[in-house]
């Protein structure tokens, strides 16, 4: 079908004309080792902070004497990564010699009556999206112009956006990922979890993970912790359909039933009550709603739950009491990625619940109390207050929302309908690869089309610049400056990123485009900088340091300035809940009109010959953004699909055969996938790492290698609490032979 | 002194962190590596175990690819740090064949290549790339003949195995287990 935006291969163009060589092309004597002629200090070193994955995680770029980047290692004072890069970060310098990345602005245009892209200048490219953002704010109002940004980068056309006029800004890390655990926390402790999570990790006696694969997931402080928490002797409970690698370093591992971990919380809660072993002082002075919650669990008894979960009672119980005995140096994690099933917000509370009866939340071993470094804002003038934001396109729906919903905006990009009218005209979208970072493709594809106007800015030739009108090439996290990393965590810190060597190519920093954009709005005042550096130092001296002094030191720490890391004994504590109390019954909920205690809801299960897909992450990969890196697919070039021997046997699969997908709305992979034959997953289920399967040709190391989950995953059970999309409720089966119709959705 | 490497399973998460250091420290080209990580799945659904390990060169007391090297360009140096000397290498593969770990490889320069436990580093001080930069810190490296380094109390204080012992070649990585 003739849309009016084609998707555009982007192959051979903005490609070519890479200079430099690929990883590995030092010319070097034989056998001798990079670092025989270069010792640190001989060579030069520049502070950055990883753009790999929301870690960030401090560190050094080294160069050597031509100046060209040679490696990048951990910054040794970063309460984030404690001088140890993971390996999507040391491999990060892979994203910097990538021959594949954007080097060039591209413009759509017609040719010989086929749409295409061609180079185009910085100035044609930005004069190009300045006019349809002026356009769009005479036509619609600025508010119709949409953000979707993941990232530094978006930090900088979040601003631009909000001079602009419009705060219709969104980032999939809501709504595709963590946004349901931070409802339910919010709901439950009146503070969300955020990011990095002040799990208290290193000082636990007992951590359980629920879908959680810290070690898989490489979210370095956490795996670090854990490992630490081994060494001291800690008890892991590791609750999964699959036997992760955490799982493998785990006392109990619980197998459990795909889409049932909230009857196992629940049972957990009712044993936890019914054997006293909660914190009485902690629940009786910080806590409202026990009573209730302990009739509202009374029948949810182990046995009750072992009918849903396959989890025997005997080892529910015991779990039960191992927490009870840790606590209150106990965590049950909130996750990260829990947008699952639909009832998310509700299975997060029933993790915030345990955490509250188990009294680890402000305690050594628990959670901690994080304090973040406070920086001045540059004194920008003040913002156009919008007459709408991304609020307005919740349209009622979703009351406990407190970050803006992806998927809402994209409903309101699509054409009126149901006397909803279509409120947003035109996208930009930074750093995030939307048609695999969100669900429901055929959606995300039909919004797009709706629009007037869509930019998107990337390194590399990512899918969801195929979609574009104007692609803006972005440089890599090492060519630039960004804003100082001030994130919450044990002590205060800051942290500085910037350039080790100039942009590749015509490619430019985010800042730079975002000041030359708003310059050709008519927004200068917005813009009183020749370079984002002098932004960065006078924010540096309001807080007693200078740029001078962050390029030699990288990271900066202070002390606290709130009292302790940790509730003291008995200390008087207002959480910010409508009670002052952490609510187990949660009033909020109930006035919204939710189930103010958590219930278990049974959620379709797969039809005969099919099996639920679950996904989850690599240690060596970042959703799809990694998987083009030379460094980092030389590790791991494609995913394959987890399946139990008993049902390799049914559909007669070996080990390493290949078969495509097909899931219960008739999509079909568009690659095959490598069977990975494993007595590590249960038979109800399969399971592949996010991320590969990429479509675009121009992404020459990725492209074809493995298959996507996200193309499998076409339906969706949104969260009515906050919005989020749960994508565990796609089930599929498989196809030897290639299909013959290849139903692209 | 006696340079040696204890990595411990316990704490490994397989994420090979260790290969990609190696291989960007030590200018190793990208399709090749010089240690490497192994999964090991043992018993059935749902009792089961795994052992993620990190391998590289044993620097083997007793090397077999030193003693079959015809140019003596596999050579041992301090600390038993075994070494091949890429310009009197000529690339036959003796080594490689000799090598019941599978630790060298034909680089495509046309020598012969192999972890060198980084000894370019441990002479500044430093600690082996792959150890310095393991995110779960479950690598230790240091001198067997001190009886106060730590990777000689690791290996009095905790159940440890080697790899292949039967082959006779003494090596010296240690798992903890
Ligand atoms: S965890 Fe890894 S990828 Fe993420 S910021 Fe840290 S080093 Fe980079
Ligand atoms: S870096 Fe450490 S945790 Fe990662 S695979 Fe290597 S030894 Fe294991
Ligand atoms: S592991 Fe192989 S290459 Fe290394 S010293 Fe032993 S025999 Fe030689």
């Amino acid at each position: 079908m003739a849309t009016r935006r084609d998707f555009i291969k982007i192959t051979g163009l903005g490609v070519a004309g890479l200079t430099v060589g690929g990883v590995g092309t030092y010319q070097l004597l034989k056998g001798a080792s990079l670092w025989d002629s270069a010792t640190i200090g001989d060579v030069e070193r520049v502070p950055t902070y990883c753009e790999v994955c929301f870690w960030k995680c401090a560190g050094w770029t080294y160069k050597d004497k031509e100046g060209k980047i040679m490696k990048v290692v951990g910054h040794e004072d970063d309460p984030h990564c404690d001088g140890r890069l993971c390996p999507r970060g040391t491999g990060g310098i892979g994203m910097y010699y990538d021959t594949d990345r954007l080097t060039t602005p591209l413009i759509r245009v017609m040719e010989n009556g086929k749409q295409t892209y061609r180079k185009a200048s910085w100035d044609e490219a930005l004069g190009l999206i300045a006019e349809n953002m002026k356009a769009m704010a005479e036509k619609y109002g600025p508010e119709s112009m949409a953000l979707f940004n993941h990232g530094s980068s978006g930090d900088h056309f979040e601003r631009l956006f909000r001079a602009y006029g419009s705060g219709t800004i969104a980032a999939p890390s809501y709504a595709q990922c963590r946004g349901p655990r931070e409802a339910g926390f919010k709901a439950t402790f009146g503070a969300t979890i955020g990011s990095p999570e002040p799990t208290d990790i290193r000082d636990t006696r007992c951590l359980v993970l629920i879908g959680s694969h810290i070690g898989e997931n490489m979210h370095n402080g956490q795996v670090q912790e854990m490992s630490d928490a081994i060494d001291r002797g800690a008890d892991i409970i590791t609750v999964d359909p699959r036997f992760s690698t955490a799982a493998s370093k785990s006392k109990y591992w619980l197998p459990i039933k795909p889409a049932t971990d909230l009857a196992l919380l629940l049972a957990w809660i009712h044993v936890i009550i019914e054997e006293g072993l909660y914190d009485k002082d902690y629940v009786e002075q910080y806590t409202t709603g026990f009573e209730r919650l302990k009739n509202h669990v009374r029948r949810m008894t182990p046995e009750w739950a072992y009918g849903i979960t396959t989890i025997d009672p005997e080892t529910i119980r015991q779990t039960a009491r191992l927490m009870g005995s840790a606590a209150p140096a106990v965590i049950v994690h909130p996750g990260r990625h829990v947008t699952w099933y639909g009832d998310d917000t509700q299975r997060s509370r029933a993790i915030a619940i345990l955490n509250a009866l188990l009294g680890s939340w402000g305690r050594r071993g628990g959670f901690f109390l994080k304090e973040k470094a406070s920086l001045p804002n540059y004194p920008y003038p003040a913002n156009p207050t919008p007459k709408w934001d991304w609020k307005a396109t919740l349209r009622g729906r979703y009351p406990l929302a407190d970050e803006a919903v992806t998927n809402a905006l994209v409903d309101a990009s699509l054409p009126g309908g149901e006397g909803q009218e279509q409120m947003i005209h035109g996208w930009i979208v930074t750093g995030t690869n939307l048609p695999q970072s969100m669900p429901e493709k055929p959606r995300l594809q039909k919004a797009i089309d709706s629009l007037d106007f869509i930019a998107v800015v990337d390194t590399m030739p990512m899918e969801i610049t195929g979609y574009a009108d104007v692609v803006l090439p972005e440089c890599t996290y090492f060519e630039r400056y960004d804003d100082l990393r001030a994130a919450p965590h044990r002590e205060p810190s800051i942290a500085l990123r910037m350039p080790a060597v100039e942009p590749l190519g015509e490619s430019k920093p985010a800042w730079w485009m975002c000041k030359q954009l708003g310059e050709r709005l008519g927004l200068s005042a917005f813009y009183p900088y020749e370079d984002y550096s002098e932004v960065l130092d006078w924010q540096l001296k309001q807080v007693g340091s200078s740029l001078e002094e962050m390029k030699h030191l990288g990271v900066k720490r202070w002390p606290r300035k709130s009292a302790d890391l940790y509730f003291k004994e008995g200390e008087a504590v207002t959480f910010n809940t409508p009670s002052g109390k952490i609510e187990l019954y949660a009033s909020e909920l109930e006035s919204a009109g939710f189930d103010p205690l958590p219930n278990y809801t049974a959620h379709p299960e797969p039809p005969e010959g099919f099996y639920r897909l679950i996904y989850g992450r690599a240690p060596m990969h970042t959703f799809s953004r990694t998987a083009n890196n030379p460094n980092l697919s030389d590790l791991m070039k494609e995913n394959d699909l987890w399946m139990n021997p008993k049902v390799a046997q049914i559909w007669g699969i070996e080990n390493g055969q290949k078969v495509w997908m097909r899931n219960q709305d008739g999509a079909y992979s568009s690659f095959p996938i490598k069977v990975r034959v494993t007595e590590r997953i249960r038979w109800d289920c399969v399971y592949m790492v996010h991320g590969f399967g990429q479509t675009r040709e121009a992404l020459t190391r990725a492209f074809g290698k493995g298959a996507s989950d996200s193309e499998m995953i076409t339906t969706v059970m949104i969260d009515p609490i906050m919005g989020g999309q749960g994508m565990r409720g796609n089930f599929v089966t498989f196809s030897i032979e290639e299909p013959k119709q290849v139903q692209s959705l | 002194m006696r340079y040696a490497m204890a990595i411990d399973t316990k704490k490994c998460v397989g994420c090979s962190d260790c290969v990609v250091a190696c291989q960007i420290e030590n200018n190793v080209p990208l399709g090749y590596c010089r240690d490497w990580v192994t999964e090991t799945v043992s018993g059935s659904y749902p009792n089961l175990d795994l052992e993620l390990r990190s391998e590289r060169c044993n620097h083997c007391d007793n090397a077999p690819c030193v003693r079959c090297c015809p140019t003596g360009a596999s050579h041992i140096v301090e600390g038993g740090v075994v070494l091949v000397d890429g310009f009197k290498c000529i690339g036959c593969g003796a080594c490689i064949e000799s090598c019941p770990y599978d630790a060298r490889y034909s680089h495509p320069d046309g020598y012969v290549d192999k972890c060198t436990f980084c000894i370019h580093r441990v002479r500044k001080g430093l600690q082996p790339a792959c150890v310095s930069v393991c995110p779960t810190k479950c690598m230790y490296f240091g001198d067997l003949d001190d009886p106060s380094s730590e990777i000689s109390e690791l290996l009095q204080n905790r159940k440890w195995k080697v790899l292949a012992p039967e082959a006779g070649t003494k090596p010296q990585v240690y798992y903890l287990i």
